[in-house]
């Protein structure tokens, strides 16, 4: 005990706040009424538009749509990813050659839409044909399914570059300095020392990727694709119920949510060492 | 080769014009949308960093919903879901149905998507700023208000703005899904285009051009943009 | 006070905007169509609206004296966005079948081709039945009578939906697609012009009346009862003055109203 303490005596805490409705409350209060009064709107247009036939009929097609568009999503971003390392060493490179093609590269893949990117594979695709029977590779690019995931692996391998690139530049040189000063080689540094604490960095910007990636998907149902987004564009074609757009709205909201809890996760345990418990 | 520039010329055989009227409806599509968006976003970062947990609540619904659902479903969303809902209003109301025109619709969900990103970006920015800011606003007198427009907002300006040059490169990207409900921007034109000549690859390959260059003007813009707004920190230096 | 006039003279404007709300007599037809279906209704390179569609519905609008304004609208929303008030009739070669009698109304027709198959020029299929196009990937313009009779009848094809007619079109010319089904009139403008030179029809489908209905009419809300009224003495009325003909004539050399 200190001779402070001893001397004055502890006082009470301060009397809580009396709490006001302030203009901040009766903001909060209206938003979250109109959301409440939002969702239950959806959940009564759900209800008074219940029609077992249609969901009979259309639920098991936009559940066969949900399946896609993941197969979409998972097989882009694999070969994204890979796609992208050679890419991040190029924007990395000390040679202007390489910088300048890499860069030109996803320059393009960033600053044009989604859309014209695929358009542009697919129909453009088409128009060559003749060449592309030639080398044999039709029918990869006949298939719009993979003229997606070749357009959105190369759109997902430009941003992952970048983010890649971009947490390898955030390590402090320190770190390379003293992996110099132990003799380490090069790859060793880079594998052992930099790309780890890079990932960690990384690993935020990856997991909103993954999210673009998934909203983005939806594209893909323009060039024929049946994905989530495909399926339920084929209801409303057939039935005008606006309720199916809702049934994908839930379930692209369930996809992005569920990856973003596991996500948080993740990150959480990864970088546990990091976090200070006192 | 000129067979491909006769394809782009301007006038009756041309498709020059049509792709040049749709550059003008991309840009003020997303021109106007950009205001909304902010001013939106901006509201939503307030919400975002009030002490009151139900206002709080409020705006991280509006988050998660318009940074969960794809661009494109928004947008089909808005313009079927809304031209119903604002028909039966107005029918009920004035006895005729409105028309939401696929403008009018882009720009709505545009701005519903472009402010929820913006209020993440905002909200950063507010942390960005120290709290000895508010408190020495504070001893000098000045009122929330005054705090907010004279000491907050100008260093709040410089923060955002790297991510809100970003955003407005997106906006300028996602402006391209209108075209999927018929509005007549870059890519539903070249889509024209293609349907009529037979030439996908080169005017898709057109369209993509034309969005390089817009984004590449924009960054220009935003370089002297953040010149402006980084000008008293050159003295602290 | 002047809040309240301020609201008043808001409720003024908007209800000025949105147009003489009561005025019954009708003297202004919005009409919606795709625009992206030769020789029917297409946009040529100066974005004018062109085709038989839309000579026959200026030629009704002038028979009604009545102003028309034309919409182009995406095939998929065509009928959401006529009942949700966007325009008022849908002149777009819409076939008049039961499925669609659900949700909106039709006048009679005005004018009746049956379906077709085309394939590209050299494609070894002989014929247009379900065995013949069996295993093979069939394009079809998506909520179209078409990709109905594709869906229901071509069973054992892989049967592929296209938002609008150029699609296809490409798909079929560069090989993604074995065969392509749509109306004979639209396929046999195509495969004759220069851009369809890849292909050919195989043969016309023996309509389906459940599918394909009675023809092409003008589709309307189900309550606009005057507007289709006026709609079907307009059709009857050109079909008798020659207007009719003479339309047909300068995109047709045979009768497209059919029997």
């Amino acid at each position: 005990m200190t001779a402070a303490a001893a001397f004055i005596p502890a006082s009470p805490p301060p009397a809580a706040a009396r709490r006001r409705l302030g203009g901040a409350r009766i903001a909060g209060l209206g938003i979250l009424a109109l959301w409440t009064l939002l969702g239950v709107a959806i959940l009564w247009l759900l209800v008074a538009g219940y029609d077992g036939e249609m969901i009979a009929r259309y639920l098991p097609r936009i559940l066969d749509g949900v399946l896609t568009t993941l197969q979409l999503v998972g097989l882009s971003l694999v070969i994204g990813a890979a796609l992208s390392i050679p890419v991040a060493a190029g924007r990395l490179s000390a040679n202007p050659a390489i910088g300048a093609v890499t860069f030109a590269y996803s320059y393009f893949f960033r600053g044009t839409p989604l859309l014209a990117q695929t358009f542009l594979v697919y129909y453009g695709a088409g128009q060559f044909v003749g060449f592309f029977r030639e080398i044999g590779l039709w029918w990869f690019f006949r298939d719009a399914f993979n003229c997606a995931v070749l357009t959105f692996a190369l759109n997902t391998a430009a941003y992952q570059a970048e983010i890649l690139a971009g947490a390898i530049r955030s390590v402090p040189r320190g770190q390379w300095q003293a992996a110099q000063s132990l003799a380490l080689p090069r790859g060793v540094t880079l594998a052992r020392i930099i790309v780890p604490q890079a990932l960690i960095t990384a690993l935020r910007p990856y997991g909103n990727e993954v999210v673009l990636m998934i909203k983005g998907s939806a594209i893909a149902s323009i060039i024929t694709v049946l994905d989530l987004m495909g399926q339920t564009r084929y209801a409303f074609s057939k039935t005008y119920d606006l309720q199916v757009y809702l049934w994908a709205a839930i379930l692209y909201l369930a996809m992005v949510e569920i990856l973003r809890r596991v996500w948080d996760v993740l990150e959480r345990r990864l970088t546990r060492h990091l976090q200070r418990t006192d | 080769m000129n067979e491909a520039l006769s394809l782009l010329s301007f006038g009756p055989t041309g498709w020059g014009d049509e792709i040049a009227s749709g550059v003008w409806v991309t840009v003020s599509l997303a021109a106007s949308t950009l205001p909304f968006g902010l001013a939106l976003g901006f509201l939503v970062a307030l919400a975002k960093t009030s002490e009151d947990a139900y206002l709080r609540a409020g705006a991280n619904i509006y988050t998660t919903l318009f940074r969960g659902l794809p661009e494109l479903l928004t947008l089909f969303l808005i313009y079927y879901g809304g031209q119903i809902a604002l028909s039966a209003f107005t029918q009920r109301l004035f006895g005729q149905p409105t028309e939401v025109n696929g403008f009018v619709a882009g720009l709505f969900a545009l701005s519903l998507v472009f402010s929820s990103y913006a209020s993440e970006v905002f909200l950063s920015a507010f942390r960005g700023i120290p709290a000895g800011q508010y408190e020495g606003a504070q001893a000098l007198g000045l009122n929330r208000i005054k705090t907010m427009r004279l000491v907050i907002l100008p260093q709040l300006v410089r923060l955002a703005l790297p991510g809100l040059s970003n955003l407005w490169l997106i906006l300028l990207k996602d402006t391209a899904l209108v075209s999927v409900i018929g509005l007549s921007d870059i890519l539903r034109n070249t889509n024209v285009a293609v349907g009529n000549t037979k030439e996908p690859f080169l005017f898709f390959f057109v369209a993509c051009m034309i969005y390089l260059v817009l984004s590449m003007v924009s960054s220009i813009a935003f370089g002297f943009i953040s010149g402006w707004a980084e000008r008293g920190q050159e003295t602290r230096a | 006070m002047r809040m309240l006039k301020t609201v008043a003279l808001a409720a003024t404007v908007l209800a000025t905007l949105v147009g003489g709300a009561v005025a019954q007599d009708i003297t202004k037809v919005r009409i919606g169509t795709e625009g992206a279906y030769p020789p029917f209704n297409f946009q040529d390179a100066n974005g004018e609206l062109k085709g038989f569609d839309v000579d026959i519905a200026k030629a009704l609008c002038a028979e009604m004296k009545v102003e028309c304004e034309f919409v182009v609208q995406d095939w998929d929303g065509i009928i959401p966005a006529l009942l949700a008030g966007k325009f008022d009739a849908i002149i777009a070669s819409m076939s008049i079948n039961e499925e669609r009698k659900k949700s909106v109304a039709f006048t009679n027709k005005y004018y009746n081709t049956p379906p077709a198959v085309a394939v590209p020029k050299d494609s070894p299929v002989t014929g247009i039945t379900a065995e013949d196009l069996k295993d093979l990937a069939v394009g079809a313009q998506s909520s179209t009578t078409h990709s109905t009779y594709a869906e229901q009848y071509l069973t054992q094809s892989d049967v592929k939906l296209y938002p609008t007619a150029d699609e296809y079109k490409l798909d079929l010319e560069n090989g993604r697609l074995d065969a392509v089904v749509d109306d004979v009139v639209v396929l046999s403008d195509w495969v004759e012009s220069e851009a369809g030179a890849c292909c050919k029809i195989v043969g016309t489908i023996t309509p389906v009346q459940e599918i394909h209905g009675e023809g092409a009419g003008i589709a309307l809300r189900k309550e606009d009862t005057a507007l289709q009224e006026k709609f079907n003495a307009a059709i009857e009325a050109i079909r008798q003055n020659g207007t009719y003909e003479t339309i047909n004539k300068q995109y047709f050399d045979f009768d497209v109203y059919g029997g």
